[in-house]
């Protein structure tokens, strides 16, 4: 019986011992959480679009303010969303469509109201040398072109469906992803014939896409907002990073990367 | 008539602790997948599962399971056979190969097939060319599914294959049987257990395969989106249908395992 | 069928060259190691030696380095049954299916195969476990079964590797009978370290000693007046009794 009791104790033991471990945030190191005035961590978590915008400005933010390390986190918006009403700790939130910022306002969980920064707008991608000859959205309907968009759950996606309904073009696509960056992938490797991806991902792809950008884009435009958590650490230090981006430093690189004013 | 012995369960010989730790490692797997039939949406559940997308993809998984564990069958019995019982230069290379989807990321296995039967794939290339097109099809996502599945079933046989050695074989041929006779009559036969097994644990990894069909096949309704990819989908915009889907896919695989693992117990 | 082998593995493994009559029993003594297993896989087919030549009857079964062409005949074309210490009965069939196993490979449709398996389970005294599972039988049951299911295939050559090894001592009596019996008109190579079933049931006797025969000869002879030390130790001075 004493034996039992030992190994269970022992179990419990080691438990306890990976609990103390483990992190608490998923973007930096470890879990300890420091109210020292020096050395703070600001969580930043941004829609995958904003990879190159936000790494960028927040070294900006770091310069500008010594002793603050900036955190992001660079997914899904939408999966972004199920993380922080799980409870993942984050102080700036940034998403590609209002949709996702609305989930998160509904639960309460944002401070204030929401600022629109950016905005982003589709464009056709298809690989170097344009293999299928694209050169219009009605092109995409082409029997022999191989289509790829993303899936109406997710932003890109519903401006997608946005399109094609106010168009009247209906698509016929080989296979609808779930993240654009799968389907900037499957045209830069010649898989496809043509993607409809964000104007910021054809500019960020360089060369290993051509881009073609179509009028009935406007039709659907995804407006991005930032806002601060209600359970940011330091609301301030957050307020002041959300200030940046919708600044006057922020919509210039934000603009250098092919977004469009919100 | 034989006698009902009533069963008692027994620790069997091992240490108490082992059976503490052992319990342990049992809550490790069964407390998550318990805590995932408490989030699902149970008024809805129906609703949930029968949608019509959910029904392609639920129909399309098992379509597909099916189909790449028959060919894991096909493939895999001769190749267990040789590695189990021939020696040749390089086989330990050869079976490291075999066994390399078993450690390697799946998404990095859907690049690897692209790369191989991609349209600038090394062999699609050409198969483009003759107007088969694989990737973006039905056919993809088998291939996938065979690709990381194949391993599994390998494994399993030639440790069966090994275990049962090759003495029966001698024997059978000694009696006057060729060896397709020997095969058909007497090798099958005795390693039919380990077969099962391995084609049971390849058709539940093909089940449940993720990442290299999304790499390689893509995800289309009706045609590539397996369960896996419709329940990823899902979770963008409604969390509780990826939840009710997932407890489906934990179901079937655990009446899979049952109803061949369980048959086998009572013998 | 009359058997003359001539056959070499690997220089230390095997070299040796003896002959055998039709019906003839020959026993193959020798401590462990020397060869005998070795001599029965080559006759058998499920080793190839590296030079051989081995003539069954009419029938050339192996022919390396002797003509132009190299004559090498499969195990399961020979016509020659082995019979292990173990019986290796296959445990996914019946004592029947076992013993009609042979039948049914030559090609015997499934009830004449069976009627062939009956009538060697009679033989061998064996029917009332003709619907037994292998693993249900005792050693020496499970014996008489494999010879049974040796003999059903009407060989050539019959094999015997220590046919009393496994058995108990209680058995191998029984067993010792029964052998007596089959062999009378069979061409037969036992392998045996026990000198008195040699005695029992050899017309011949080679002895072997790594690898090469030390003593040949008619087995009375061999074991009762042994001319090599070597054969007066393995006999254990059997003539002096």
């Amino acid at each position: 019986m004493r034996k039992v009791v030992l190994s269970a104790l022992a179990v419990v033991g080691a438990v306890s011992l990976l609990a103390g471990c483990a992190s608490p945030s998923t973007g930096s190191g470890n879990g300890a959480s420091q109210t020292s005035v020096v050395d703070q961590t600001l969580t930043v978590f941004a829609a995958a679009s904003l990879k190159g915008t936000f790494t960028e400005l927040a070294s900006e933010f770091e310069k500008s303010h010594p002793g603050v390390t900036v955190s992001l986190t660079f997914a899904g918006s939408a999966d972004l969303v199920s993380q922080i009403i799980e409870g993942a700790p984050a102080d700036v939130v940034a998403f590609a469509d209002e949709k996702n910022m609305a989930k998160l306002t509904d639960a309460k969980l944002i401070r204030g109201t929401p600022q629109l920064f950016a905005s982003n707008t589709l464009e056709i991608a298809v690989p170097r040398g344009n293999p299928a000859d694209i050169t219009s959205f009605q092109d995409l309907t082409k029997p022999d072109a191989k289509v790829v968009i993303c899936a109406e759950q997710v932003p890109c996606g519903s401006a997608t469906t946005k399109i094609e309904q106010a168009t009247g073009i209906t698509l016929s696509p080989v296979s609808e992803e779930s993240a654009v960056t799968d389907v900037l992938g499957k045209v830069s490797s010649g898989e496809a014939d043509a993607g409809l991806v964000y104007v910021t991902d054809v500019e960020a792809a360089g060369d290993a896409v051509e881009g073609i950008t179509f009028p009935e884009a406007a039709g659907a435009v995804n407006k991005y907002p930032v806002g601060v958590t209600v359970g940011a650490a330091q609301p301030e230090l957050a307020a002041e990073f959300a200030t940046l981006i919708a600044g006057a430093e922020g919509q210039k690189i934000l603009a250098s990367a092919g977004f469009a004013k919100p | 008539m034989s006698e009902r012995v009533r069963q008692r369960s027994t620790l069997g010989g091992i240490p108490a602790w082992v059976a503490v730790v052992a319990a342990v490692g049992a809550l490790l797997i069964v407390i998550p997948i318990v805590s995932l039939a408490t989030r699902v949406d149970w008024p809805n559940f129906a609703v949930l599962v029968t949608s019509p997308s959910s029904l392609a993809a639920l129909a399309l998984s098992l379509r597909t399971s099916v189909a790449s564990t028959a060919l894991c069958v096909l493939l895999g019995v001769p190749l267990a056979l040789v590695l189990a019982r021939t020696s040749f230069p390089g086989k330990r290379i050869l079976r490291a190969l075999i066994l390399l989807p078993l450690v390697l990321p799946p998404v990095v296995g859907g690049i690897a097939l692209l790369a191989a039967f991609g349209r600038r794939g090394l062999l699609g290339s050409s198969l483009e060319t003759m107007g088969v097109s694989i990737a973006f099809s039905t056919v993809a996502v088998v291939l996938a599914q065979t690709f990381v599945a194949l391993p599994f079933l390998v494994l399993s046989l030639e440790a069966a294959l090994r275990a049962a050695g090759s003495r029966y074989e001698a024997v059978a041929s000694t009696l006057g049987a060729s060896p397709s006779s020997v095969f058909r009559r007497v090798t099958l036969p005795l390693v039919l257990p380990g077969l099962v097994t391995g084609a049971v644990l390849a058709f539940a990894r093909a089940l449940g395969e993720f990442g290299a069909t999304l790499t390689f096949a893509g995800s289309l309704e009706g045609v590539t989106r397996t369960l896996p990819l419709e329940i990823y989908l899902q979770r963008e915009t409604d969390p509780d249908a990826a939840v009710a889907l997932a407890l489906v896919l934990v179901v079937v695989a655990v009446v899979v395992m049952i109803v061949t693992y369980g048959r086998r117990e009572i013998r | 069928m009359s058997l003359d082998v001539h056959a070499v593995v690997e220089p230390d493994r095997l070299d040796v060259r003896f002959s055998l009559d039709e019906g003839e029993t020959l026993a193959v003594l020798g401590p462990n190691g020397a060869g005998k297993s070795t001599l029965l896989d080559v006759l058998a087919g499920l080793l190839r030696p590296d030079s051989a030549h081995v003539r069954l009857g009419d029938t050339t079964l192996v022919s390396t380095g002797h003509d132009a062409r190299d004559v090498w005949v499969s195990p399961h074309s020979r016509g020659v049954a082995l019979l292990a210490q173990e019986a290796l009965l296959f445990p996914h069939l019946t004592v029947r299916d076992n013993v009609a196993f042979g039948p049914r490979g030559a090609g015997r449709d499934r009830g004449e195969a069976r009627r062939i398996a009956e009538r060697w389970l009679e033989r061998v005294d064996a029917t009332g476990l003709a619907d037994r599972r292998p693993r249900r039988l005792s050693g020496g049951q499970a014996q008489r079964v494999a010879v049974a299911r040796a003999l059903a295939t009407e060989p050539k050559l019959l094999l015997l590797d220590e046919p009393f090894g496994a058995l108990d001592a209680g058995v191998a009596p029984a067993m010792r009978r029964l052998l007596s019996e089959v062999l009378a008109e069979r061409t037969v190579v036992m392998v045996t370290h026990d000198p008195l079933d040699a005695l029992a049931l050899a017309d011949r006797v080679i002895v072997l000693d790594g690898g090469r025969i030390v003593e040949q000869g008619a087995a009375r002879e061999v074991l009762l007046n042994p001319q090599t030390e070597f054969t007066r130790l393995l006999t254990f001075g059997l003539g002096a009794v």
